[in-house]
This record gives C-alpha cells, structure tokens and sequence, in this order.
C-alpha cells in the first residue's frame, strides 16, 4: 500500500507510549502497519498511512490511543 | 431472500437426523393420478427437510445435531445461482437485500474442539467466506450486520462487541465448542473490543486475516497471522470491481442532469428552440457521460499510476484527457469557443467530484484527509460549473 497515499499529517491518531502495556494487539489489528514494537512498547513507524479506522482505540487494554475524526 | 429455515436456533428442539416426513406413500395410487410424478423421486434433500413457512436456503447441504439443536451444514462451492446473484449484486441489483440469517453455521464436520469463524451476514460476504473452506471443518458465527460487509460493519458499529456477545450467547456457543476462541477476521477489529469481548462471554477473540483466502494458511500455522496477511490490498481487479456500483450510483443524479441539460440547451435567441434543446442538450449529454466514465470508471483503475495524491485532482487530470479526446474526436464540439469552453469545464468538473466521491470507497483514504480535501475542491468544483453553465449559454446567443 506505499503506492496509495492521501494527505500527509491529517491523521488524529495520537499514542500515549506512557501507557502502552506492550500488548502488541495494535500491530494485529491495524490494516496498514502503523505500528511497530519498540522497546516492548508500540510506536508509530508510519502515520502517514493512517485512515483512522479506529481498530487500534477500540482493541487498546490500557487506552494509551485515541484518534479522532472529525464527521468524516 | 426470504427462504431461511436456519437461523441458528430457528429449528431449535427440533430432530433432523432421519426425519421421515410421512409414513410411505402407496406409490400405485401417486402414479395412478396421471400426474407423472413419481412421488419417490421427490424424496430429495429439499423435502426432507421442509417445515411448514420455510424453504431451504440452496447452499445448505443438511444439518448436523448439536446439544443446542440442529445447526446447517454449508456447501463450499458456489453454485450458478450464488455467482448471478453476486454479478448482480456487484453492479447494484438488490445490493442492499443481500443477507443471510444470523447465527451458527458449520462447514464440513465440525466438532466440539472446532475453531469457529466470526463474519457478517451480507451474502457476498458469506459466499466468499466459504468457498475459501473446502476440506475443513468449522463453525461460522454470523452476525447482524443488516446486510453490511464485515469492515463496513465495523465502522458503522453493526459488526461489533454488543452483537458478537450477544450471538455467543443467542448459539449457545459455549454449549457447542469445548474450547474458548473466536477468529474474528482482523478488519472486524474496528467494531470489536477483544477485551470486552472476554469479559463478557469468556471467549478470546483471535484475530484472523484480512482475506478468507489466508484462512487455511492461518489455521495451519497455529492461527497467526504473516504480516502480509494483515495487509490490505487494492489491486487493479480489486479496483475495477467496484466501479460498476459506482457507476449505479450515479444514474440517478445523472438522468436529473440530463433534463436540466436539455432545458439549459434550449435558451437562445427565441427564447426557448426545442431543436435546440435537442441538437445542444445531446452534445453535452456527451460530456456528461466522458465525465462520468472518466471519474468513475477511469481514475479509480489508473488511480495509483496518475501522479497526484488528491483524488478531485486525479479526476481534473482525467477528465482533461478525456475532454481533448472529444474536443478532437466530435466536431460538435469545436462550433465555438464559449460552447467548446462549457463542454471542456463540464467534463472536466464532473470527473472530478466523482474521482472525490471514490475516497469513500478506497481502503486508505481518512476521514481527516476526506474532510480537507472536500474543503479544498468543493468550491473549485462549483465554480466548474457556474462557469460551464455561463459559457454555455453565452455560446447560444
């Protein structure tokens, strides 16, 4: 999917490493791999590629993301 | 598509194994009524399992008895009529009909330590979900998604955490299986809360692939998903796929525009001139179709090869090629500057709303992205059409 972009920087998505737990489920379910494990932690390797579909937020234990769209 | 018998606890209590539905007919009286039908050739799969009200869904090959009943048995090939109906469905026809009843489901011989596969209800879904089972057994768990794919359901919050428990529960699932898993396809992971999921009902939610066709691969290698498995594609096939719903849905804002077209044709010098109306309103009716193809048709199979990021651009650009292409092709066109002008704008803004209507049906574009390009190009695209409409009447007198 690195021929497919949109816009860069529009995302919301926002990770609170803080209090990520390092449950890795954020690298399961994202559609575009957002996410890497660093350091035992999730981090954001390509946000670019974010469309906000809200996976990551809604599989979080320890509530350490959020993204939000506005209406869309 | 009415014709369901099997909605998971539908036939609840009832036995199916070896159900005879009347005691041996006297074959000589049958044949004797001059009919030609030979009742004991009617003794088919279908008959053995009607109930008064129903009919059996034709992809159901029978049912298999659990402790909480009768659960129906799926076919993993698809027949004729599911691939018509599917053909159908992707042009339009019925697209918001297509659903299969809610509820449990097995596929080949499942037992009590058998996965069970969670998806949505809308047909296509389903289909294509079991076709990819050949030779494997399983239990599928289908939710109300109204009708709606499994990542459109996600979004929309049908495919979600409060339908998935509460299926478990309507299935009797922990009844069924002796284990506690559910492979939710990865796409449902907008919708579905692994954590509460678990906290309700027990079960831990594992999610499977992207694509039912990982799904053998997947549960071979220990259900884990490869990172390409986590992938979403668009490929050209997966791109020209849609484009005839696309299309669809454009037909009828299409023929208002067509009228408004004609009426716009016949201003001139008398006023109104019906030959006019129809002489100049079948001329940019031209447009309007070369805007259409090329915003529907052509930027969504060229979209990642046209070298701009922003969808109503990708669209000017289209739309610019398929203008010139007409302005070349059809002398109507070239009669005079303003005229030629309107049809060029026409086609060009019409491709480019329609290249921006397909973010919503691409799998990267966010609602963030959508929202600032739709602010960007709305007033760009209205002053297309100010512009066309100006020029084209200004190109009558």
């Amino acid at each position: 999917m690195k021929d497919f972009r949109h816009y860069e920087a529009v995302s919301t998505l926002a990770l609170d490493r803080d209090k990520c737990v390092g449950c890795t489920l954020c690298t399961q379910v994202c559609p575009h791999q957002v996410f890497e494990m660093r350091d035992r932690k999730a981090d954001i390797v390509d946000f670019d590629a974010c469309m906000e579909c809200g996976a990551c937020v809604t599989n979080c234990p320890s509530e350490a993301l959020s993204v939000n769209p506005g209406v869309g | 598509m009415t014709d369901k018998i099997h909605s998971g606890n539908a036939g609840k209590g009832l036995s199916t194994s070896g159900v005879s539905l009347m005691p041996a007919m006297d074959t000589s009286t049958a044949s004797g009524c001059g009919c030609g039908i030979d009742p004991n050739q009617n003794q088919d799969q279908a008959s053995t399992y009607d109930r008064p009200g129903y009919t059996l869904c034709h992809w159901v090959e029978d049912f298999i008895d659990t402790p909480e009943g009768p659960v129906p048995r799926v076919q993993t090939r698809l027949t004729m009529r599911d691939k018509a109906v599917t053909a159908a469905v992707r042009c339009g026809i019925g697209r918001h009909q297509y659903a299969v009843a809610p509820g449990l489901y097995a596929v080949g011989h499942p037992d009590a330590g058998s996965d069970v596969l969670v998806t949505a209800n809308f047909k296509l879904t389903f289909d294509h979900l079991r076709r990819e089972l050949e030779g494997l057994n399983l239990w599928i768990l289908v939710l109300d998604t109204k009708g709606v794919n499994v990542w459109c359901a996600a979004g929309k919050g049908t495919f979600a955490t409060g339908e998935l428990v509460h299926r478990v529960g309507d299935t009797g699932l922990d009844k069924i299986v002796d284990h506690k898993r559910l492979i939710v396809p990865q796409l449902g992971a907008t919708g579905v809360s692994a954590k509460a999921v678990k906290a309700a009902t027990g079960f831990r939610v594992i999610y499977g692939p992207i694509r039912a066709s990982d799904i053998p691969k997947f549960l071979k290698n220990n259900r884990r998903t490869d990172p390409e498995m986590r992938q979403v594609t668009f490929g050209f096939m997966e791109r020209l796929i849609l484009t005839p719903v696309e299309v669809q849905i454009v037909l009828k804002p299409a023929l208002i525009t067509v009228l408004v077209l004609f009426l716009l044709s016949g201003i001139g010098p008398g006023i109104f001139s019906l030959g006019s109306a129809w002489a100049r309103g079948l001329t940019a009716i031209g447009a309007l179709v070369m805007g259409i193809v090329s915003g529907a048709v052509v930027t969504p199979m060229l979209l990642p090869y046209i070298p701009v990021r922003e969808f109503a651009l990708k669209g000017i650009i289209t739309g610019c090629v398929s203008a010139l292409a007409l302005l070349v092709l059809h002398p109507a066109w070239t009669t005079g500057a303003a005229s030629g002008l309107a049809l060029v704008l026409f086609t060009i803004t019409i491709s480019s709303f329609l290249a921006m209507n397909f973010t919503g049906t691409t799998p990267f574009t966010s609602p963030s992205g959508v929202e600032k390009e739709m602010k960007r190009y709305i007033p760009v695209q209205l002053a297309g059409i100010v512009i066309a409409a100006g020029c084209w009447l200004y190109g009558a007198f």
